[in-house]
């Protein structure tokens, strides 16, 4: 269950070392697109060093190279251990993610990990969009990203502020994704200026059924982590409704509105989620 | 010798005891001094005024800053010093900026030899920070500045009092003319209790409507070209942060704040300039709309952020020492609820100053000790950068005075066991907001009751300390050399510290 994922390019310290400020669930190091070809090497290292030296407080999340490159290869070889949770896969397909599963179920073993690494594809490719059930269904696989930027390059169609050109990748996203029980992750919102343009593209996310929103620039989490987190109004309700529940059994009314199973457990959902993000 | 706070002291002056000692003495003024030029103020040249007044060797000058580091007087009363090669001068400005770098080769000469000042920064300071001041170094707060000069603890030959808009009479304003730069707050002191006062205007009118500088007191009014350069005004950061530690301290701050029932109706604050502190008005903005509430009064430097929020009712009234940026002066100009202040008004210790008022004040830090004592004079280095302004006054007057500073930068720990020079007492700083946490000063426990069920990160100052430590591991102490090159003064003016050559 998260809300925010905010990349942050693993060949910048400074930034690195001030990853666990900024209330983002999850951290991305990337060791992709943010990285030149030239610095891949000595990025794997320091996130490496990194990694050994701090504990964070938050879901650590590796976004690797392509694993058909050698560099992909590399970044698992240098980089699978305890103290991640999660590999991130750049134009994830099924075929590339049960091949990753593979991968990193042989590094569990070889080095005695005690954790299950989790996958999460980032689906970037008219044709992966195709298979988001099929991908979402694998083991290991815990969420899915949306990937707008390369997806619309690849279906030649202009990004807009609107997102219309997204619209079928996210629905499709967001029901594969609830279906299997794992996380819908809408794209990056590119203009890191734009904190109105931010919180309106994350509520249109998040009304198709995305539940959660990768962010490139740590003054995004906030916008992002206020759409995705249970607003005062939504945790006052269901804290009514299920101390409603203590007297009264099956369906009732509730200031003339009925009550019934689906409401209550998700009144228990919206409770959870302002537990984990301690709103109450 | 050493004061309360275990810092040397050099021998003949007196030792800081607590922000509170001061209660305990008399408050001593001066008398007034009134014009007795009766007839023509007019002349056209700054050296003009040095021949009238007889300025010679030993005196003591002083200007205020509001032109802050678009001044050209004094710069042009240094060029004149310069030029007629007069030794041993004292100068007593309430800031000095890099702009007035040919203070330097003043001092470098021995033309300059004592300084006074509440601000300082650039190559003058740099100067001074190599011991090359033949005497002396004073440093003031914005509160103790006017205090010294009512009391007679500086003595002031002429006052050059830059006044962007100025009737033959020496009636003047800062709020009109090519060079309008909106309060004249720091310039009172000086008006009233220099032995001779010259207005420098560029702007001279039949009549002045709004009087802040008035003729009684004026002996000579200059009229030049050009007295300032109004883009500098705005020098300073005037622009929100867009650095994300910076804004994670800010919306912690504003939190905090609203979690200590400070952002409720009628409440006052002083935010000041700054990309952080900025960041935290932005916030506390949020907040207000969020919640209803209005302020009953901002003040200390405007920015334009509190001109808006006065606009738009969210500020009933806004009390101005000093202008910040050119909207702050058009609002002073046009609206009735924007009040220019006094530095008497603003901060001096004896009067009931506007910083006894406040609920809250947002304040920066260059470093800060285990005790809170804050440092915002100079760097871990030891060279000057800044000073007090108006950092002690309003920590000492506010209800709750709070630090916001990042716990490290770069490579340097903010808050370190030993800081290299202490500006602000601890016993007046409540709380110091990082991007990793909060520390309470103990003696509050009052904010420590209240905040004993939030989910802020609220820890000792001590384990904050041990936070910054583990990134930056811990610095290696300074060894200060022997030579005395100035003072650290609290408001009321004991030593709360001593400065050495860098």
């Amino acid at each position: 269950m998260r809300r925010s994922l905010l990349f942050i390019p693993a060949n910048k310290p400074g930034m690195m070392q001030n990853a666990d400020i900024f209330a983002a669930d999850s951290i991305i190091f990337d060791l992709e697109d943010a990285v030149a070809f030239s610095e891949k090497d000595s990025a794997r290292i320091l996130l490496h060093n990194f990694l050994q030296t701090f504990k964070p407080n938050y879901e650590v999340i590796i976004r690797i190279n392509q694993i058909d490159h050698i560099n992909g290869l590399l970044d698992l070889e240098a980089l699978v251990s305890d103290r991640i949770d999660a590999i991130m896969l750049p134009k994830a397909r099924t075929a590339s993610v049960k091949k990753l599963a593979e991968l990193l179920a042989s590094f569990e073993k070889a080095r005695k990990l005690k954790k299950t690494i989790k996958i999460i594809p980032l689906l970037e490719l008219a044709a992966a969009i195709l298979e988001t059930e099929a991908i979402a269904c694998l083991p290991r696989v815990d969420g899915i990203l949306l990937g707008a930027e390369d997806l619309t390059n690849d279906m030649e169609t202009e990004r807009t502020i609107i997102g219309e050109e997204i619209f079928y990748p996210r629905s499709k996203i967001a029901y594969a994704a609830k279906a299997y029980g794992i996380d819908a992750i809408d794209t990056p919102f590119t203009d890191v200026n734009d904190d109105q343009g931010l919180s309106q593209d994350a509520k249109k996310a998040k009304n198709l059924g995305m539940t959660a929103k990768a962010a490139i620039h740590p003054n995004q989490i906030r916008y992002i982590n206020e759409v995705f987190s249970p607003s005062k109004d939504q945790i006052a309700w269901a804290l009514k409704v299920l101390e409603a529940t203590k007297t009264n059994l099956g369906v009732f009314s509730l200031d003339g509105k009925m009550i019934d199973k689906p409401i209550i457990e998700r009144c228990q959902k919206i409770i959870e989620k302002a537990k984990k993000y301690r709103i109450i | 010798m050493k004061n309360s706070l275990g810092r040397y002291v050099p021998e003949g002056f007196i030792p800081f005891q607590s922000s509170r000692a001061f209660l305990e003495q008399p408050r001593t003024r001066e008398k007034i001094i009134l014009s007795e030029n009766k007839g023509n103020k007019k002349l056209s040249s700054i050296s003009g005024a040095f021949d009238r007044l007889g300025i010679g060797a030993d005196m003591t000058l002083s200007f205020h800053h509001h032109l802050r580091n678009g001044d050209l007087v004094m710069n042009l009363v240094f060029e004149e010093i310069k030029s007629r090669n007069l030794k041993n001068m004292t100068i007593a400005a309430s800031s000095i900026f890099p702009n007035n770098r040919i203070l330097s080769e003043l001092i470098e000469n021995g033309n300059v030899t004592n300084v006074y000042t509440n601000y300082l920064n650039g190559e003058v300071a740099k100067s001074i920070s190599e011991g090359k001041l033949q005497g002396m170094l004073y440093m003031d707060t914005h509160g103790g500045r006017s205090r010294a000069i009512e009391s007679g603890d500086i003595k002031i030959d002429v006052a050059f009092i830059a006044v962007p808009c100025s009737d033959e009479a020496g009636n003047g304003n800062g709020l009109s003319g090519p060079s309008a730069c909106g309060s004249l707050g720091y310039a009172i002191p000086d008006l009233l209790y220099a032995k001779k006062k010259v207005v420098v205007t560029d702007y001279l009118v039949p009549k002045v409507e709004y009087v802040e500088i008035e003729a009684k007191y004026v002996d000579y009014v200059v009229v030049i070209d050009k007295i300032g350069n109004q883009s500098g005004i705005e020098s300073g950061t005037t622009r929100i942060t867009r650095d994300p530690v910076g804004l994670k301290i800010a919306e912690t701050t504003a939190l905090l704040l609203s979690e200590l029932g400070l952002i409720r109706e009628n409440f006052s604050m002083q935010t000041g300039a700054g990309g952080t502190v900025l960041a935290v008005t932005r916030f506390i903005r949020e907040i207000m709309e969020k919640e209803n509430v209005k302020a009953g009064f901002a003040s200390g430097g405007i920015t334009h952020y509190f001109t808006e929020m006065l606009k738009k009712g969210l500020i009933n009234k806004l009390y101005d020492v000093q202008c910040f940026d050119l909207e702050a002066v058009k609002s002073l100009a046009e609206n009735p609820n924007h009040h220019s202040i006094s530095a008497f008004k603003y901060a001096n210790p004896y009067e009931d100053a506007i910083v006894n008022h406040l609920d809250f004040v947002i304040l920066g830090a260059t470093e800060v000790d285990l005790s809170f004592n804050v440092n915002v004079t100079t760097a871990s280095n030891g060279l000057i950068m800044g000073g007090s302004g108006g950092h002690a006054d309003t920590a000492s007057g506010a209800k709750v005075s709070i630090i916001v500073t990042p716990l490290f930068k770069t490579r340097l720990p903010i808050i370190r066991p030993e800081i290299t020079t202490i500006t602000t007492p601890g016993e007046d700083i409540d709380i110091v907001v990082t991007e990793r946490g909060i520390a309470i000063n103990p003696k509050r426990i009052d904010l420590l009751e209240k905040l004993k069920n939030s989910h802020l990160p609220i820890m000792s100052i001590k384990d904050l300390s041990k936070i910054a430590l583990a990134y930056t591991g811990i610095p290696e102490v300074r060894v200060k050399k022997e030579q005395v090159i100035g003072v650290v003064r609290y408001r009321d003016q004991t030593i709360i510290d001593t400065l050495f050559q860098m």
